[in-house]
């Protein structure tokens, strides 16, 4: 498998590790970092890290932007970029943003509710609020609340 | 660039650094698409992004709070998350085709159809929207009924219901009572 | 707000522009970048830039609520309607050709106006009524902690 490490491999495909890397920086924002707005931001970098790896792979060298001439007088030498992954993606970052409204919708209401937004302390709380339930139904319903 | 933006938003505690820099990492992906050729991607994305996206996160950040506190839990266990998720999608790369390659499957099955068929079909200049629009106007029809459903949810969520709600129970009860 | 004279100043200036650059993007999406979304992000983004320098209430007096909550279903009325129009004519759904029998090539292109109008509409009306709905809470962190 290794054999295959030549220049022009490496030089062709280092920009999908750099969006890996991206990608994977995105991911532990989320696992790691307890604050919700910063999770929201960790999983936006690592929607357009997504974008940027589709969209590379439907440059073609020598291309140019995917548009014709205003008077339609197509030149046959000119190499256009593949438009179907930007259609994908155009939609792919309106549903993005849908998404993060949403959840900054949601932060608020958290916030109203819980009076802070770091999950340690949505889940403290949270423990608390059980072992109560338990304390005066946990008879009822078998121990568990 | 985008690198040291994305490791700076890892360490940064004060929440406003945060939204600022998410909105200066938008920006520069937007750059980072013009020269993959994508224009209509990156005007959506430095629109949508560095525009809308970080004025609605200022909104929430006036409404909720400034500062992050510090982890309690230990970083290791994400690092290991984070590194085998990597191996595995470096192993996956490794049968992709070079970067701007003419003849990569993606560039064979379906793109000389729409090169050749759109300017007599539809005979629009952008092919984009010509695609977006026409050849796959389902699509479309679906997104703009995602981005309307987004609208709704939110107006549900704050609405300020719950307070006008507290005070008819309010009132209520002291007709109840008296 | 009351003491920052050159954001007033500005604002007032940048509105007119932001909304004609707008309908620029929205009927030129044919011929070069842009489009329906764009252009109802950049629409949004004038009105959201004055409700932020002066007040919401101040903009509101100009884009009532009740008005922005009728366009976001407006939009994707049009959309489908103009799919339903083409089911009236005898042709299949969202087909274009049905908008101009004779020249369907003329037909696409007034298809493809008609539809991204709507998609502009939505877009719109949802920036718009999502940041009312952010912007009329009563703010948790006064002004002179930040």
């Amino acid at each position: 498998m290794f054999q295959e490490f030549t220049w022009a491999f490496i030089v062709g495909h280092v920009n999908y590790w750099l969006f890996i890397v991206l990608m994977m920086t995105g991911l532990y924002i989320v696992v790691a970092r307890s604050n919700l707005v910063k999770k929201l931001v960790g999983l936006n970098i690592f929607q357009v890290a997504v974008f940027m790896l589709y969209i590379s792979m439907g440059k073609i060298t020598g291309g140019t932007a995917p548009i014709f001439p205003v008077d339609m007088q197509i030149d046959p030498d000119v190499i256009y970029s593949n438009p179907l992954p930007h259609v994908l993606i155009l939609t792919a970052i309106v549903v993005g943003i849908a998404t993060t409204s949403l959840a900054l919708a949601l932060i608020v209401r958290i916030r109203e509710e819980y009076n802070t937004i770091e999950e340690d302390g949505i889940l403290d709380i949270e423990r608390v609020l059980v072992e109560q339930e338990n304390a005066t139904h946990g008879d009822a319903m078998g121990g568990r609340a | 660039m985008l690198v040291v933006t994305a490791l700076a938003v890892v360490r940064t505690l004060s929440l406003f650094a945060v939204v600022m820099l998410s909105g200066v990492f938008s920006f520069l992906s937007a750059l980072l698409l013009v020269t993959m050729d994508a224009v209509d991607v990156a005007f959506t994305e430095a629109a949508v992004g560095a525009g809308i996206s970080t004025v609605l996160m200022f909104s929430t950040l006036s409404l909720t709070s400034r500062h992050e506190k510090p982890s309690r839990q230990s970083p290791l266990v994400p690092l290991f998350v984070v590194i085998v998720t990597g191996a595995a999608l470096f192993y996956g790369t490794l049968d992709m085709p070079n970067y701007g390659a003419a003849d990569a499957p993606a560039m064979v099955y379906l793109y000389p159809e729409f090169m050749e068929r759109s300017p007599h079909e539809i005979g629009v200049p952008n092919i984009v929207t010509g695609i977006l629009a026409s050849y796959r106007g389902y699509d479309t029809m679906g997104e703009t009924a995602v981005v309307f459903t987004a609208g709704v949810g939110v107006l549900l969520l704050l609405s300020g219901l719950k307070g006008r709600r507290r005070k008819e129970d309010e009132d209520d009860e002291k007709r109840g009572n008296s | 707000m009351r003491h920052h004279l050159i954001l007033r100043v500005v604002t007032k200036l940048l509105v007119g522009p932001i909304i004609l650059l707008a309908l620029y993007v929205q009927f030129h999406g044919d011929f070069s970048p842009g489009g329906g979304f764009q252009a109802g992000v950049i629409m949004a983004v004038a009105f959201i830039t004055y409700g932020i320098v002066f007040s919401v209430a101040k903009v509101q007096q100009v884009f009532p609520p009740w008005l922005v909550h009728k366009m976001m279903g407006l939009g994707v009325l049009i959309y489908a309607g103009t799919g339903v129009v083409s089911l009236f004519m005898g042709y299949n759904f969202l087909d274009y050709s049905a908008l101009s029998p004779h020249h369907p090539e003329h037909g696409q292109h007034y298809g493809i106006l008609a539809v991204e109008f709507g998609v502009g509409i939505t877009v719109t009306g949802v920036m718009v009524a999502i940041y009312y709905a952010f912007a009329s809470r009563p703010p948790v962190i006064s002004d002179e902690e930040w």
